[in-house]
């Protein structure tokens, strides 16, 4: 036992994921992240939903408390540890308190993420007593105005009771605002508003561009300029407060050079279990073509997670091609995201083309440049909702996603 | 910042360390994170429990593993490490 193997050990294994600003580790692969997508149903219709516009398929078939138990031990006997609980909506199911007792039970560190939306001192209450750990609670922006209009709800003032409860109750509040145009201009005003309701931890999640952001991605997109004055606000916020609040900045690959090493790897750490019962190595993975993603209905997870055809492709760099292949960064990034670069280059093993040594790079280029277009950026929102998934299921919103080679 | 032989130390609020059977080791849980800990690091941290000084750490350890080479030094190393990463917290 030396100093040395006591301290790299520890810090080289904690890395920053880019994916969803969490610390994740990398190890032989284990799942140590189950992500619960218990619901697509969602009282809030956000524009930057990653959730598929198609989730309306989804609804009516969601997996029972008892497949949900059953995922969860199976899952735990695969090394998970990390349990999120998310949606849509989560608490629009009346047995989230069963899931999460059983997760205590197993020895999960359990996390609700939340709009609010449902949370009642009552569940509250039984969550605590149940065992749940933490809560991650949605905010959008220090106005009412752009709280409201991005979600498309009258919500504003139910967040900030809902941050209340979560720190009577003890526990650690951890805010997640996703970072868009329109709420990009208050950053030092989020980041105050996180400190004065005594946030531990705020996720600034630059958007991603998946499901309903990506149809939204014109209207959503800010400049180069303002991320980096976004970011050097974050920076020197840090400075002031010192490590009273830990603040995640989640940098947008649109404006990398680099693509992210999505999800750590596709099937290193992350398992995902969708509301229908799929299993995912990561949120969008349905997107890409010549896969079966099998179903906790018919498979158990650990045949999923060691041996099905879906989990195993895209692990390792085999199935990599030039210029991943033979980069000297390839082990940064893995050639990044797999349905970024199907969806906006029609090849699910070329390099996502964030990178600026992808041959197909251009594709985003254009992207920002639509988003300082005009025209094309005062098109209307489609905000996330059954309305619209349906619509979208029918072909009746082509013009907005036809650019894109599946649907988002 | 020092660490004094008497101090006591547990596990911070909202973090949890547990033994792992499917990784053969110890971890820190925390929210967005965690964090797996080999051997060394993982013993050190299992003896913080808010009851034990340092002493009673050093001690403990010094007879578990009698043929350590400077056991101290990495003790106070790992104990300070956790600190800084806000995993332990001071109760004295």
């Amino acid at each position: 036992m030396t100093q040395a193997s006591l301290g790299q050990s520890v810090v080289q294994k904690e890395i920053q994921s880019q994916n969803n600003g969490v610390a994740a580790n990398v190890t032989h692969t284990q799942p140590l992240w189950l992500l619960a997508e218990v619901t697509y149903r969602c009282p809030l219709h956000c524009a930057f939903c990653y959730n598929p516009t198609d989730y309306d398929k989804h609804t009516q078939n969601e997996l029972t408390t008892e497949q949900w138990i059953q995922a969860l031990r199976d899952a735990r006997r695969l090394g998970a540890l990390q349990l999120g609980i998310s949606g849509g909506e989560p608490l629009l199911r009346d047995d989230i308190e069963d899931i999460v007792i059983e997760a205590k039970k197993l020895g999960y560190y359990s996390n609700l993420i939340t709009s609010g939306v449902g949370l009642t001192e009552k569940r509250i209450q039984a969550f605590k007593d149940g065992g749940l750990d933490h809560i991650q609670l949605s905010m959008h922006d220090i106005t009412e105005e752009i709280n409201n209009f991005i979600t498309n709800t009258k919500t504003f003032e139910l967040k900030k009771k809902v941050a209340a409860m979560i720190k009577n109750h003890g526990y650690p509040m951890v805010l997640n605002v996703v970072i868009h145009r329109y709420n990009i201009g208050h950053m030092r005003e989020i980041l105050e508003m996180a400190e004065a309701l005594g946030a531990d931890y705020i996720e600034l999640a630059n958007t991603q561009y998946y499901g309903w952001s990506l149809v939204n991605r014109s209207q959503l997109m800010p400049t180069k300029e303002q991320i980096d004055e976004a970011e050097r606000i974050t920076n020197e916020f840090r400075e002031k407060q010192g490590s009273k609040m830990k603040v995640f900045f989640v940098v947008p690959d649109y404006f990398s050079d680099r693509p992210k090493k999505c999800m750590n790897g596709w099937g290193e750490v992350f398992m995902i279990v969708t509301a229908n019962g799929d299993v995912l190595p990561c949120h969008s993975a349905r997107v890409l073509p010549n896969i079966e993603f099998p179903n906790v209905k018919d498979k158990g997870l650990d045949w999923v997670w060691n041996d099905s055809p879906a989990f195993n492709k895209y692990r390792g760099d085999r199935w990599m091609k030039e210029p991943c292949r033979s980069c000297s960064e390839k082990e940064n990034d893995l050639a990044g995201c797999r349905c970024q670069a199907f969806m906006l280059t029609g090849d699910a093993e070329g390099a996502d083309p964030v990178c600026s040594l992808s041959p197909n790079h251009h594709v985003i280029t254009k992207a920002i440049e639509d988003s300082r277009n005009p025209v094309i950026a005062s098109q209307p929102i489609i905000f996330r909702n059954d309305k619209n998934s349906k619509a979208i299921i029918a072909g009746e919103l082509n013009d907005r996603v036809k650019e894109f080679h599946a649907l988002p | 910042m020092s660490i004094q032989q008497t101090d006591l130390y547990a596990i911070a609020l909202h973090h949890r360390f547990q033994w792992e059977e499917a990784q053969n080791c110890y971890v820190i849980l925390f929210p967005e994170g965690m964090v797996k800990l080999n051997g060394g690091a993982g013993e050190v941290l299992n003896m913080v429990d808010g009851k034990r000084t340092v002493t009673d750490i050093m001690t403990e350890l010094k007879a578990k593993f009698p043929d350590a080479l400077d056991l101290e030094q990495d003790i106070i190393g790992m104990l300070e490490l956790a600190i800084e990463k806000a995993w332990l917290r001071q109760i004295n």
